[in-house]
């Protein structure tokens, strides 16, 4: 889903431009109820017994990855964005793994118990 | 001196300059919370059997708040459009329904959830008395069935003065349901409505006791976690909600009247930041409330 383009300044350009970001406006509402079924859900499937506790985890974790992918690509409109903004988030994206990454070596070889 | 680039794209960039600033910032931001969440996960995964809590917070209410988040989310984005489209009114209709998004969530927060929490007691009961509690812990079913024991009893203090006086030997408390039926299958997993301490006391003896604390910070490494993370998340919510008091206070509409892109873009920035915290809530919400 692309952006709204910027404004036109020609009065007669403008009702069209008005028509187009109402299209956008019904595609935002959509995915605002799409999060609210996908917290339904959520809540739902904690009450599920998967088996062992970390399937729980990773089920319910799968479930907010895809309401965070809809608040990010849509609301945030990163799903069509300008190159320099994945750039910077490419780099965050990188070091949010190192540290958690830091955290697992951690765990996996303690210091002391 | 006018400031450069709030509406037209900077020809190296390819952007506006507020906008990258925001990225960049949001950027930062993640790593905050990164910090965090991993400190979260490297608790959880280390934590002893039956130390880490489950169905301590009240889950409608944290789902009400998460409605009223993503709603929030949804009026920001479509005040943003009415600026584009150049509608003044519905405009300010959307903001103040977001502001008012932001102030019920800190209000459930603060009032309700929280104060909550600081009257809530735990015991923890020392490794060698347990068997001595075990009509309220049902410790020997859930060794059979495999279960983390219970190590801790929970609910309301009747005898608070017990928590300074020396000359009081034993803890009155309320029990929280769960404590009245160990035994009950329907038991062995949270329910989803929250049921408040009952009236049935049980009597413990200080000499039983490891330690007493009610649900604040100090309990353990969940409360600890539970209340920095939702407090720097509610610090956030703050932050989001004055700055939106101000694009919707009537010294903006001068803004709008002079140069109505410049305002939709400042609302963008500002909403793209507000749309971070109901991500970060997104996780916050399944990781506390319901796991």
């Amino acid at each position: 889903m692309n952006n709204p383009p910027d404004i036109s300044q020609d009065p007669a350009e403008h009702e069209e431009y008005a028509h187009n970001v109402q299209k956008h406006v019904r595609g935002y509402l959509t995915v605002g109820a799409l999060l609210l079924a996908f917290t339904g859900i959520t809540v739902a499937l904690s009450y599920v017994d998967f088996g062992t506790r970390k399937a729980n985890i990773g089920v319910a974790m799968l479930v907010a990855m895809i309401k965070a992918g809809l608040v990010a690509a849509i609301f945030m409109h990163l799903a069509a964005e300008k190159r320099l903004i994945y750039r910077v988030l490419i780099f965050t994206g990188f070091f949010v793994f190192a540290l958690f990454w830091l955290t697992f070596l951690a765990w996996y070889n303690p210091i002391t118990r | 001196m006018e400031i450069p680039y709030t509406i037209s794209t900077r020809p190296d960039t390819g952007l506006w300059n507020a906008k990258i600033g925001i990225w960049l910032f949001l950027a930062s931001e993640v790593m905050l919370f990164g910090g965090l969440f991993s400190a979260y996960v490297f608790l959880r995964l280390d934590a002893q059997p039956g130390e880490w809590p489950h169905g301590l917070l009240n889950v409608p209410v944290g789902t009400m708040n998460t409605a009223i988040l993503i709603m929030s989310s949804v009026t920001v984005v479509l005040a943003w459009a009415a600026l584009k489209m150049r509608r003044y009114r519905a405009y300010w209709w959307y903001m103040l329904a977001t502001i008012l998004c932001g102030i019920i969530f800190l209000f459930v927060k603060l009032y309700y959830e929280w104060p909550q929490k600081f009257e809530h007691y735990g015991i923890f009961i020392k490794p060698a008395a347990l068997e001595k509690y075990e009509q309220y812990l049902g410790n020997n079913r859930r060794t059979e069935k495999g279960m983390e024991p219970r190590i801790e009893i929970s609910g309301h203090l009747h005898n608070p003065e017990a928590l300074k006086d020396p000359n009081i030997k034993e803890y009155e408390i309320g029990l929280d349901p769960v404590y009245v039926d160990p035994n009950n299958p329907a038991n062995d997993r949270p329910h989803f409505l929250y049921a408040p301490p009952t009236d049935d006391i049980a009597k413990i003896e200080k000499e039983d006791v490891e330690r007493i604390d009610s649900f604040g910070p100090w309990h353990s490494a969940y409360f600890a976690s539970y209340f920095t993370i939702t407090g720097l998340h509610g610090a956030h919510v703050l932050a989001g909600v004055l700055v939106f008091i101000y694009m919707w206070l009537p010294v903006s509409k001068k803004l709008y009247q002079r140069n109505p892109e410049h305002l939709a873009n400042r609302v963008e920035v500002c909403g793209l930041f507000w749309h971070f915290v109901d991500l970060v809530w997104i996780f916050v919400f399944p990781l506390f409330y319901l796991l």
